[in-house]
């Protein structure tokens, strides 16, 4: 099921009608379903995790040059700690959750059940290939569904390696790994699923969407967009400073959804701000951060060209004022600042998803609300203030995914916050128990029994029974009675 | 993933020849052809002329109308989209006054105009007053009394518990309104399922544009006349129409569309969205079985079936019983009480009586008719079968034992046609249930509790009710939407606010507590203190700090 070379078969529509048929038989089998299944899949994903950390954090050097630390601490705990939590919670998410009943409807007892939704496919990313990957079939696991998972051809040793692991670890009649690019993603979007859960640009969102939407198929859509970071002039500037390094070149050198895009501040304190991010940058990184073994590289040639070329538009170049050093071969862009460039550069028009950070300057901060609001919604914004007043305009009038007030991406690793984007940054969310959910229909029950059926609900209608309905529904006791004895 | 080339809205056409437009949509899947001639006009004839057609049972409304109106097109709706994304960036509809406001007025409007609204749906679907009340504006006015009541409660911020990876941090999750939102509704219960959405979004704080149903004229026309009255016409509004109109709005990039319909136009609006990334709720429909098994009490099954089926609408709702499983002993035994209660509630000429709805337009009229002379089929009546094409009527008509490969068991009813399937064993039910796409509601009439929670558990829906028929729609505590063929999203009570809220995860920090370990250069001594730290152990933290480590 993989590449064409030395013979090997290709991933068509075909295979993928057939691929989505034996989920659909596992799923109807009812194996999925039942708890032990579910704990016993999470387990062996901790257990992978275990015992495959080296292998893994070795994928992620070769794929993104990733430090060992942000492989193992970011991508590897991250996915322990869901399946962790998914272990401890589960009992409790899968039980039905009584609901209340009304004097309509009396005498009832109703319920909310957590059904799996039945085959659904998991098309990753390829910046945090393995976190990106396993947390989504954490929560699909823990549904109760069968799965497919399609890895980002981008980082190709981690989607081997899912590929290899996942099989050896984990039930391969209702967990299936199918590699590829887009001949397989479009033979695989081509079939009936019934949840696609997709992370990446808005771009192939809207393709998911569009494809789902012939088979009413809902989904989960990670995207990113521009978050922006807006800094006050009152705060700990060095706290600060180092919070926005490491959400921006901590976190896969930039490239990440919730990495601050670019930061908004005032004119007087942009100056204090470079100064001491340049700092800061220089005590985390050394000297020469193309040689820094805590930077991840950039992902590959494409990507590489694309920030060479925002960076180098007319309009932007003259505007560096730290970093800008590059190396082709090996994919290195150094983290780079840049202060004051206009609003209608491409820098400031795509998302960055890189190491370059534009700094932009505003008289007033409450002005950088209109700025971030003149863009599409971003999945993250953040913010540095010690001002409460600021901090509460700016979470009435900014809209995002998530918001960190004086930190930033600590947001992701919070269970029970909801992960996700709103407008052109995503739709639906996950983590914790909000991972369960997107996975799970929620079938509304109401058990009643024979007794207590009341002929005002049946024809032939009359005046009087209208009035009882009426009283019955405005559930005034007073009402009731007087429509029973047949006052009004 | 970036040079993945589909190119995804080469099925989504558009055509437009004048006043003959049609919303196409070619598409390699079953769709039911039926439903697209009831909702998009044929092309080969004016849509204003086809709106008159359906106002023909209705010809008290001016002809006049028509001359009034201008054309709805792309670049009015685009204008109205400015208008009401201007009106949401002022803020205004943000407040909890704003939405208060709005609420009581509609509270108010219902009151007041109750008598209007029985008028209209009497006009467009004869509907019963009874039945009027109870599913439409009773609906509406609980919808308010309870948004009313908890709104303080929903908008408030939800505390979440934070970690220790976070510490010292609080954390929480706010619901905001999502912009501009567009609802689309339909005419089978043209008030309720246009007003309780629009409740929704008001209640969250949106903008809203209404588009009622063009095959329910009276109703949408009435819709449009009292929001204007009685809302705020810079964020609440109404636009009139259909297929033109509608595709008009599609092209417009909205924050949240809501649609209430068939499972067809379903697609074309999820892919019209896709363009713009707006989520959607899909309020479809589907075949919704209802299983009987031979120890219930008689009556009170029979009594519940027909208020499921011809008290609602005449069938002709989302919810309504489609289909009845039953074994083949207990058969006649039900079709007798069936009968018997359907003479008790609607007389023994039921095309007689005032207390049911008739067919809404010609074309669904004939789409039922071609379901029950299928030469497979029409030998099957038990009960019923008469019909008056004049009058738009139908009478309670009960088929036993059609084939499974019938129209009448392949298509969704929609109307006061009920089949019954009979079974050997009442569990094999599940397996017929199963091997169709999943409904938006399910029904199992027992007193085996055994049989109770093998249904439940195997049987996927939107929703289910246990020995009675839709009463699941009026509990407020419950989401009410479908799985699957029919539909996504729900709403009802605290949902509809949260299917038009974005859930905000916020996270606050102070400058204090700040500590190196997360900060580059890193040292393994670093990274297992961060591990340590997000494993939760404190052991492991102290060994940590201390430079001891289990790995």
């Amino acid at each position: 099921m993989a590449t064409t070379e030395e013979g090997k078969t290709v991933f068509d529509v075909e295979a993928a009608n057939v691929l989505s048929k034996e989920l659909r038989d596992v799923f109807a089998s009812g194996k999925t379903r039942s708890y032990e299944w579910r704990i016993s899949q999470l387990k062996s994903i901790v257990k992978m995790c275990d015992e495959h950390e080296e292998d893994i954090a070795d994928a992620l050097r070769q794929d993104l040059s990733k430090p060992q630390l942000e492989s193992i601490v970011y991508e590897l705990t991250m996915v322990k700690n869901s399946c962790t939590l998914a272990i401890k919670e589960l009992k409790h998410w899968m039980m039905p959750e009584k609901a209340k009943t009304s004097l309509t409807t009396f005498p009832s007892s109703a319920e909310i059940m957590s059904e799996p939704l039945g085959a659904v496919l998991i098309i990753s990313a390829w910046n945090y290939p393995f976190l990106l990957s396993l947390d989504p079939l954490v929560a699909a696991i823990a549904a109760g569904n069968a799965m497919v998972l399609k890895p980002s051809e981008l980082a190709p040793a981690s989607s081997s390696l899912l590929a290899k692991l996942l099989p050896k670890y984990l039930d391969c009649c209702s967990i299936k790994v199918v590699e590829g690019a887009v001949s397989e993603t479009c033979a695989l979007l081509e079939q009936k699923w019934d949840k696609i859960f997709y992370t990446g640009n808005g771009r192939v969102g809207r393709i998911v969407m569009a494809a789902a939407a012939k088979y009413l198929t809902p989904v989960v859509l990670e995207l990113g967009g521009k978050s922006p970071v807006v800094v006050d002039s009152d705060i700990d500037i060095q706290v600060a400073t180092r919070r926005i390094i490491v959400g921006k070149w901590g976190c896969n050198n930039g490239q990440a959804c919730i990495s601050p895009d670019y930061i908004i501040t005032t004119k007087d304190c942009a100056e204090k701000l470079v100064d001491s991010l340049k700092k800061e940058l220089e005590a985390f990184y050394g000297k020469n951060p193309l040689e820094s073994k805590d930077l991840s590289r950039i992902v590959n040639s494409d990507h590489y060209a694309r920030l060479t070329n925002l960076l180098d538009e007319d309009k932007v170049s003259g505007k560096i004022v730290y970093g800008g050093e590059r190396n082709e071969a090996n994919l290195r862009i150094a983290p780079t600042i840049l202060l004051g460039v206009p609003q209608n550069s491409l820098i400031m028009k795509e998302e960055i998803f890189g190491p370059l950070l534009p700094i932009l300057t505003v008289s007033k901060i409450e002005d950088s609300f209109d700025i971030i609001n003149s863009g599409t919604k971003p999945l993250a914004a953040y913010l540095f203030t010690n001002n409460k007043k600021l901090k509460q305009q700016f979470l009435m009038s900014v809209s995002a995914g998530g918001v960190v007030i004086n930190d930033t991406a600590l947001h992701l690793t919070v269970h029970s916050l909801p992960f996700g984007g709103v407008g052109e940054s995503g739709m639906g969310s996950y983590h914790g128990k909000f991972s369960f959910d997107a996975f799970t229909h929620k079938k509304a029950v109401v058990y009643r029994s024979f007794v207590g059926d009341a002929s005002v609900r049946y024809p032939p209608y009359t005046r009087g029974k209208l009035r009882l309905m009426r009283a019955l529904i405005t559930g005034n006791v007073w009402t009731i009675l007087r429509a029973l004895l047949g006052w009004s | 993933m970036r040079s993945l080339c589909v190119e995804p809205f080469q099925n989504f056409s558009v055509v437009d020849t004048g006043a003959r437009r049609t919303l196409t949509y070619c598409s390699p899947w079953k769709t039911n052809h039926k439903h697209e001639a009831v909702l998009f006009p044929p092309p080969s004839r004016p849509i204003r002329k086809s709106l008159c057609v359906c106002l023909s049972s209705s010809s008290k409304l001016p002809v006049m109308m028509e001359e009034k109106k201008k054309t709805f097109d792309a670049s009015e709706a685009a204008l109205l989209v400015k208008e009401l994304n201007e009106s949401f960036r002022t803020g205004k509809t943000k407040s909890y006054e704003w939405r208060v406001s709005q609420l009581k007025s509609i509270e108010k409007m219902v009151v007041e105009r109750e008598k209007d609204i029985c008028e209209a749906l009497y006009k467009d679907l004869s509907k019963p007053e009874f039945e009027a009340f109870v599913s439409e504006i009773a609906m509406v006015k609980s919808s308010c009394k309870e948004a009313l009541k908890e709104l303080k409660h929903w908008m408030k911020p939800e505390k979440a518990k934070t970690s220790m990876e976070t510490y010292p941090s609080s954390a929480e999750i706010v619901s905001e309104p999502l912009g501009a939102v567009l609802v689309i509704s339909t005419w089978n219960y043209p008030f309720s399922l246009s007003v309780k959405p629009v409740i929704g979004a008001i209640t969250a704080g949106n903008a809203t544009v209404l588009k009622p149903s063009e095959i329910a004229p009276a109703t949408s026309s009435l819709l449009s006349k009292l929001f204007e009255e009685y809302l705020d016409r810079s964020a609440v509004r109404v636009v009139e129409g259909d297929v033109p109109e509608t595709t008009a709005l599609l092209e417009q990039k909205w924050d949240k569309i809501f649609y209430t319909g068939s499972p067809r136009v379903g697609r074309i609006i999820m892919t019209a969205a896709a363009k713009h990334l707006t989520p959607v709720v899909l309020e479809l429909g589907g075949k919704c079985p209802a299983v009987i098994d031979s120890d219930v009490d008689l009556q009170v099954t029979a009594r519940r079936i027909i208020a499921g089926k011809w008290q609602a609408n005449n069938g002709q709702a989302c919810i309504s019983v489609d289909y009845i499983i039953t074994t083949k002993d207990f058969a006649p035994k039900l079709i007798d009480a069936l009968r018997k209660g359907i003479e008790e509630c609607f007389g023994t000429d039921p095309m007689e009586s005032k207390d049911i709805s008739r067919i809404v337009s010609s074309n669904h009229f004939s789409r039922l008719q071609s379901l029950m002379d299928e030469y497979k089929v029409y030998n099957k009546i038990v009960v019923g079968g008469q019909r008056n094409q004049k009058e738009l009527k139908i009478a309670p008509t009960i088929f036993l034992d059609v084939p499974g490969d019938s129209q009448l068991m392949q298509e969704e009813i929609f109307g006061p046609l009920l089949p019954i399937i009979t079974v050997e064993n009442v569990k094999d039910s599940i397996d017929l249930i199963n091997s169709k796409p999943k409904p938006l509601a399910a029904y199992l009439f027992t007193n085996n509790d055994k049989l109770k929670n093998y249904f439940v558990q195997s049987v996927s829906s939107g929703g289910m009710a246990i020995n009675d028929t839709v009463l699941h729609v009026t509990v407020s505590s419950l989401p009410f939407g479908g799985v699957g063929e029919s539909g996504m999203g729900s709403y009802h009570g605290k949902f509809s606010f949260d299917a038009f809220s974005h859930k905000k995860a916020v996270l606050y920090r102070s400058f204090s507590g700040d500590s190196s370990v997360r900060y580059p250069p890193y040292t393994p001594e670093k990274q297992k203190l961060i591990k340590a730290v997000m494993n939760g152990g404190i052991f492991n933290i102290i060994l940590a700090l201390m430079g001891w480590s289990r790995d």
